[in-house]
């Protein structure tokens, strides 16, 4: 007899998801999607997708979900937030959604320490419309828009969202992590739950960015992509934990 | 029953916590502050909440997601603040939610002026978001009006599954009149409708509030679904009101508060002899172009007058209702400057050739 030896997580529908082969949005969806069935809240929460190449994961996530507007998920989740203050609220949201159109949303949100978890994921480009630069492409980094290598006199620097985050009083718990090994997946598990679980307790704002890749955009294949991503975004992009107000479990 | 003497933000306000609103999200600007301000001071009280948006864009996102979360849910402006919530309108529209929204207009373009006008009119009835769509606007001419127009504005909303806007001009938000609270408070509870995202809570399936429709054939669907809907309003919930076109050879057609100027107007016009009626839109979408039209084709009426707060936008849909059947002029003041009852009167009586 054969032993079933995965599942796919019950906080994620039976809908095949449209991400390219090797895109970390995938991985990603499902560590939220365990972070829900370990906490047993897949009945519970209610989740926001952006515009960007997760649009579609209302499709994917089991709970309740709403699409918001481009960048304005963090307000959307406000809105549901003072309506069912009882419920976790998540975001999803790409860096062209959360850094660029939405930032006044992401601070906001966080200043008046919303209670819900945002999941950033932070591929250094605009996925969805074909490869654009972001605000957290990499300096020299090519894109459609910066055919000649992100110029920092042209267009700035690349914004570092959790340092950021981290300096206002209402955030609870700021995380930069990846997915590119087991053993960073299972750090970033570990720092999504955490963000639930402060939620649960009426910690504050929870944040965690998640170091993705883009490898149809990169123009590099999945493998060269996770490689891409440990040796350039890293370095500008450092891991680690920014806050964590320890609140204790009841 | 006992009448209290309001200023107009503050009686909307309270009209909207009324009408059983709790959830409040909005972002300061003149002439309607005092909106923010009320609900600040008194939804707490009420069981309610108004975290302060960071911007109009952010307070019609928070509308979004309360809606979508199945509260009854309301946010307020002034033009250039409306014009930055039209994307979230769009989407509002586009994902079927009830929300009201009041825009108390100022004079523009830009950042204009603070002072009242009708400048918006246009943005409202067309649709001023992107996409094929209409919401309902409600124009009252009176504070009691728009406290009775704040509770209908709700129930519309709920029963469309479709974004209310009241639209009032300046004068609306800062007079005070005496108020007659007509209906009583709705307390309880609000019953989530079945469609809100609520948590699943053991529901089978997972629900999804959403306006993005990729696939051409269901996108095309999910517009005319909508335009059923938009069809149901223009044959139910068309409201209008009207006095003395039973022998009017003239008939002024205002809303708002340059509706009340326009009344004065008509009762100096008889005075004089010529026989003048007014008729007032409340709805301006849907408009009331059946009634109009009819008016155009009684023998007696022989001239339209179009009064507003700006260079001539209801104009519009006064031509289009009247098609051609009888002239139809216009007289307006763009700048937040208010004509008075003898400068409509005077304007009136050119059109028609009777100056004296
Ligand atoms: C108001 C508005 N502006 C622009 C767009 C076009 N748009 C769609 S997705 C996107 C960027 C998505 O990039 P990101 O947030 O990084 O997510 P990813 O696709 O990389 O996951 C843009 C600019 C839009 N839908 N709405
Ligand atoms: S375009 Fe990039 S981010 Fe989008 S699904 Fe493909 S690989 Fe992933």
């Amino acid at each position: 007899m054969s032993k079933i030896v995965y599942t796919r997580s019950k906080g994620l529908t039976d809908v095949e998801t449209h991400y390219c082969p090797g895109c970390t949005h995938g991985i990603i969806h499902k560590l939220v999607a365990e972070t829900m069935v370990e906490l047993d809240i897949v009945e519970d929460t209610i989740g926001v997708c952006p515009v960007g190449c997760s649009v579609f994961a209302y499709k994917y996530f089991a709970c309740d979900m709403q699409e918001a507007a481009h960048g304005r998920a963090p307000a959307v989740a406000t809105g549901i937030k003072r309506v069912h203050p009882d419920k976790p609220v998540f975001t999803y949201q790409g860096d062209g959604d959360l850094v660029s159109i939405g930032m006044g949303e992401i601070i906001h949100a966080a200043a008046r320490g919303e209670k819900i978890t945002v999941i950033f994921v932070n591929n250094a480009i605009y996925g969805m419309t074909g490869g654009q630069m972001a605000p957290t492409t990499l300096v020299g980094q090519k894109t459609t828009t910066s055919p000649f290598g992100r110029d920092a006199a042209l267009t700035g620097n690349p914004i570092r969202m959790c340092e950021m985050i981290a300096t206002l009083d209402g955030a609870a718990f700021v995380e930069r992590v990846t997915v590119t090994d087991s053993k960073s997946l299972l750090r970033a598990k570990r720092a999504i739950k955490r963000a639930f679980e402060l939620q649960q307790q009426n910690a504050g704002f929870t944040f965690v960015e998640v170091l993705s890749t883009c490898p149809t955009n990169w123009g590099i294949n999945p493998r060269q992509a996770l490689t891409w991503l440990n040796e350039n975004m890293i370095p500008v992009y450092p891991l680690g934990n920014f806050k964590d107000v320890k609140v204790d479990k009841a | 029953m006992r009448r209290e003497l309001w200023k107009g933000n503050e009686a909307i306000a309270e009209a909207a916590i009324r009408a059983g609103c709790r959830f409040y999200f909005g972002y300061p600007i003149t002439p309607q502050s005092e909106i923010p301000e009320y609900m600040a001071a008194h939804l707490p009280e009420r069981g309610g909440v108004f975290p302060q948006a960071e911007s109009e864009i952010s307070a019609i996102n928070m509308v979004y997601g309360a809606a979508g979360a199945g509260a009854r849910v309301m946010t307020s402006s002034s033009s250039p603040g409306v014009s930055l919530k039209q994307e979230g309108i769009s989407f509002i529209v586009g994902a079927e939610l009830p929300a009201v929204i009041v825009n108390v207009m100022r004079s523009g373009p830009g950042l204009g002026g603070i002072q009242p006008a009708q400048g918006d009119y246009f943005q409202a009835t067309r649709g001023g978001g992107n996409g094929d769509y209409h919401h309902l606007v409600l124009a009252p001419n009176s504070i009691q009006e728009a406290v009775d127009l704040m509770q209908l504005a709700f129930e519309l909303a709920d029963k469309y599954r479709n974004p209310v806007m009241i639209l009032a001009d300046g004068m609306i938000g800062q007079m005070m009149e005496p108020v007659e609270w007509k209906k009583a408070e709705i307390t309880e509870a609000r019953v989530y409708p079945e469609w809100a995202t609520t948590g699943r809570g053991g529901r089978e399936n997972h629900r999804i509030v959403n306006s993005l429709y990729i696939e051409s054939e269901i996108m095309e669907a999910h517009v005319h679904h909508l335009f059923s809907k938009y069809k149901a309003m223009e044959e139910n919930e068309v409201l209008y009101e009207e006095s003395g076109i039973e022998d009017a050879e003239v008939v002024l057609v205002a809303y708002g508060v340059p509706a009340r100027i326009a009344d004065k107007a008509v009762e100096l016009l008889k005075e004089e002899g010529i026989k003048a009626g007014l008729f007032r839109p409340i709805t301006l979408w849907p408009y009331p172009k059946k009634r109009l039209n009819d008016i155009a084709s009684l023998d007696h009426v022989k001239n339209f007058v179009v009064v507003e707060l700006s260079m001539g936008q209801m104009l519009e849909d006064v031509q289009l209702s009247v098609n051609g059947k009888k002239p139809v002029h216009f007289h307006g003041r763009p700048g937040g400057a208010i004509p008075s009852p003898g400068e409509v009167k005077d304007a009136v009586k050119k059109f028609i050739g009777r100056e004296s």
